[in-house]
């Protein structure tokens, strides 16, 4: 850690953009998470970092409603998205969604080219008016999700035919094609290597001057580069959350140290 | 010996093998099943295997190679003067075999003995009016030859029936006894019953294409008979469809080109039908039903795909036939003329295809993995975006290969069209119209009476490589696509 990102960590606290309180999450009878209580604000990135099967994924996901397409998932408590509760039965989690964009732990392209992956999310929202802007948009995104160089010349090959660090990548440039507001990412990193890896940092930081992103990560020195709130998980509990700098130097709870330091996985 | 107790006594054998085998490889080990190469229990399967396969493929080499060396003998001995006018060498060997028959069962009955049926003296007048006392049906007077040939036929199978009973056990102790030398702990019994196995698989995988060939080989064949009567150019260029019912008369007209329109019209019609539901169908089921509705709704739709066709049929006949003929009728819209009509046929045949096509097209549907779907709503898609943007262009290639089969299956459906679409084979746009098929007009033409070496029964044959050309090329270009899907998620 350089001080650069200390000192941009002492940002003054933002207004909050996601209010999450009391939540519940069951897969059937099992108690995915519990009593987790976490504020995501505005213009920052949180990453949430635990062992695996902890729940982070599945609390991910609560954020977007897309705990929604799994039958047997029941999720309780209050998520208030701008002050307005997205589990409310007045809303709509197609329009959650538009607002809440995510990019999944396992790349997922459509089997459409490569163009039409990116310009999906724009064109069923109606962000362009003609090709031009589309165009536009799919060329900006690629080049945010750190790929354009790459398929520049083969816009309209098979997403499907990338390779998994592409497809990642691929993904990253959909969901951002879209202008989500919060962004929500599920170790986009894991299948990258160090030079992407960086691009798609500097991708966040970039964000994070206009919406919230959190990220889901394995990696500490990620959570400790990119984020200025850290959600530590462990066993489906919230054991600490905090300034990132705080947790991964000073932490409360011994479980934390012991995690980051490498003593529980 | 009957052949159904060599069988058992070769299985008895062998099973016998099994377990000495067994007994053989533990004692090889000092009774330490650890120290042996393989399993006990491969040891007894090695004995087992190479005890029967030798004994039961000489015994079907044998029967099969049997019939034809004694043919050959009788035939050898029936001098062309014994061949009456009008008939053929092979009617007099159907007459031996008669009355060798005639003469096992005379013996069987007690009526005459073994030794008299044997006797190569014995009078013929003599044994023919025995057999015909005996009741046994011979046509004609049984000739001096015959007799002769007859009794060296009865001869000629007794010897081959007992020298295949000792040839078969011989093979089966043969092989379970050198199989047993083989067997001691070093043996890789595993390695070889592994090996046995597979040349099973293959050969029931050989049979099956064997099969194959051989239907197509006797389609060709007697494809090729008709173009020697019929000219190939009339055949699948002619635009008239009229056998004459004489039987020999050279006045047909066998154009195929009227039943390929027909068959492809009705087709057309039952795809048109048959498509939209089953799909619209499938994507109801595997995309907004509830598992419960799910549960209920699919087995009850593919319940349709189990009724048999000719219960289809009626259904046309009676049932959509006459509604159709009320609305389009004389009495309606006086489009119709009969009840018999493409439309009935076409309808009928597209609501026999809706679960195939559904039923298909729900397995590709549900096989787009759910990452695809989360990817579309993560991005804020509907539910009906997804599908019409993700869900049917990846499973499209998938659902086209389920459409092919179907229409292959609606080229080569029968019962439907000849109960409703009528027999008339007509070059005819209006679907109101009787018209008939491709495997109609087969089914017609071989059951009449005409002369099976005629064009008219002969062009049968040539419909059929028609038809078998048509639906393999469609079902082949149907699995190419459907592979073609399946590569794409591996
Ligand atoms: N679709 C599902 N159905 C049933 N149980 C699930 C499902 N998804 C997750 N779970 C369970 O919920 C718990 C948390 O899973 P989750 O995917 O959120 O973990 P995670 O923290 O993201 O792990 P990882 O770091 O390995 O991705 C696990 O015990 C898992 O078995
Ligand atoms: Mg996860």
């Amino acid at each position: 850690m350089n001080d650069m990102s200390r000192v941009e960590r002492q940002v003054d606290a933002n207004e909050i953009k996601l209010e999450c309180r009391d939540c519940q999450v069951y897969y059937g009878d099992n108690h995915a998470i519990k009593d987790v209580n976490v504020d995501i604000e505005d213009k920052t990135v949180t990453a949430f970092i635990g062992p695996s099967g902890c729940g982070k994924s599945t609390f991910l996901r609560c954020l977007n409603r897309m705990n929604d397409t799994i039958d047997v998932a029941r999720v309780e408590g209050s998520f208030k998205l701008d002050g307005e509760d997205i589990y409310d039965k007045r809303v709509d989690p197609v329009q959650l969604r538009a607002k809440v964009g995510m990019v999944f732990q396992k790349p997922n392209p459509f089997p459409k080219s490569i163009y039409d992956n990116v310009a999906y999310g724009p064109r069923i929202h109606g962000l362009a008016r003609n090709k031009a802007e589309l165009d536009e948009i799919v060329e900006k995104s690629l080049r945010r999700g750190a790929i354009w160089d790459e398929v520049k010349d083969r816009l309209d090959a098979p997403g499907t035919g990338l390779s998994g660090g592409q497809q990642q990548r691929l993904c990253i440039a959909r969901a951002v094609a879209t202008e989500p507001e919060v962004l929500l990412m599920d170790e986009p990193c894991s299948a990258l290597d160090p030079i992407a890896t960086a691009q798609v940092e500097e991708l966040i930081d970039e964000l994070r001057s206009r919406y919230s992103v959190v990220i889901v990560t394995h990696s500490m020195q990620q959570a400790a580069r990119v984020s200025q709130k850290t959600a530590f998980f462990h066993l489906g509990n919230l054991v600490e959350f905090g300034e990132t700098g705080q947790i991964f130097t000073n932490p409360e709870d011994p479980r934390t140290e012991s995690y980051i330091t490498g003593r529980i996985g | 010996m009957p052949i159904l107790w060599l069988f058992l006594i070769v299985l008895a054998i062998a099973a016998g093998g099994y377990f000495l085998g067994r007994s053989r490889a533990l004692q090889s080990a000092g009774g330490d099943s650890r120290s042996l190469h393989s399993l006990p229990s491969f040891y007894g399967a090695n004995v087992f295997l190479k005890t029967i396969v030798p004994a039961f493929g000489l015994l079907i080499l044998w029967l099969l190679v049997q019939p034809i060396y004694v043919n050959t003998q009788i035939s050898g001995m029936i001098p062309e003067t014994a061949i009456k006018e009008g008939s053929s060498r092979s009617l007099v060997l159907a007459e031996v075999r008669r009355a060798a028959s005639g003469l096992d069962n005379a013996v069987e009955q007690g009526l005459i003995t073994e030794d008299i049926a044997q006797n190569a003296r014995a009078d013929f007048t003599d044994m023919t009016q025995r057999l015909k006392d005996a009741g046994q049906v011979v046509t004609s007077n049984i000739t001096q030859p015959i007799l002769r040939a007859a009794q060296s036929y009865r001869v000629l199978n007794s010897t081959g029936r007992s020298a295949m009973t000792i040839a078969v056990l011989l093979a089966a102790v043969a092989g379970a006894a050198i199989s047993l030398w083989q067997t001691n702990k070093v043996f890789r019994a595993r390695n070889v019953v592994e090996q046995g196995v597979q040349v099973l698989l293959l050969a029931a995988a050989s049979i099956a294409i064997l099969t194959t060939v051989g239907i197509v080989l006797s389609l060709v064949f007697n494809t090729w008979e008709f173009f020697k009567l019929y000219p190939a150019s009339d055949f699948f260029f002619g635009t008239t469809w009229s056998p004459s019912f004489s039987g020999r008369g050279g006045s047909s007209e066998l154009g195929i080109i009227p039943l390929l329109w027909g068959t492809f019209y009705i087709s057309l019609v039952a795809l048109l039908v048959a498509v939209p539901i089953g799909l619209f169908a499938a994507i109801y089921l595997s995309e907004y039903a509830s598992p419960r509705v799910r549960a209920f709704a699919k087995p009850l739709l593919e319940v349709l795909a189990g009724i048999p066709t000719i219960v289809y049929g009626l259904f046309a006949l009676l049932t959509v036939g006459p509604l159709l003929l009320g609305v389009f009728g004389d009495e309606g819209l006086g489009w119709m003329k009969a009840g018999t009509a493409v439309v009935t046929a076409g309808l009928v045949m597209g609501i026999m295809l809706i679960p195939f096509v559904s039923s298909l097209s729900d397995d590709i549907i549900n096989a787009v993995p759910q990452a695809m779907r989360d990817g579309s709503y993560g991005l804020g898609a509907t539910q009906s975006e997804t599908i019409r943007q993700v869900v049917l262009p990846a499973a499209l290639p998938g659902i086209v290969g389920a459409i092919l089969l179907a229409a292959s299956r609606a080229i080569g459906e029968t019962m439907i069209v000849v109960l409703g679409a009528g027999a008339a084979a007509r070059l005819s746009l209006n679907p109101f119209e009787a018209m008939t098929t491709v495997t109609a007009k087969i089914v017609s033409q071989l059951t009449g009476d005409a002369d099976f070496a005629s064009p008219e029964a002969l062009v049968a044959f040539a419909l059929g490589m028609t038809l078998f050309i048509l639906t393999l090329g469609l079902n082949v270009f149907a699995l190419y696509i459907v592979r073609k899907y399946r590569e794409q998620y591996e």
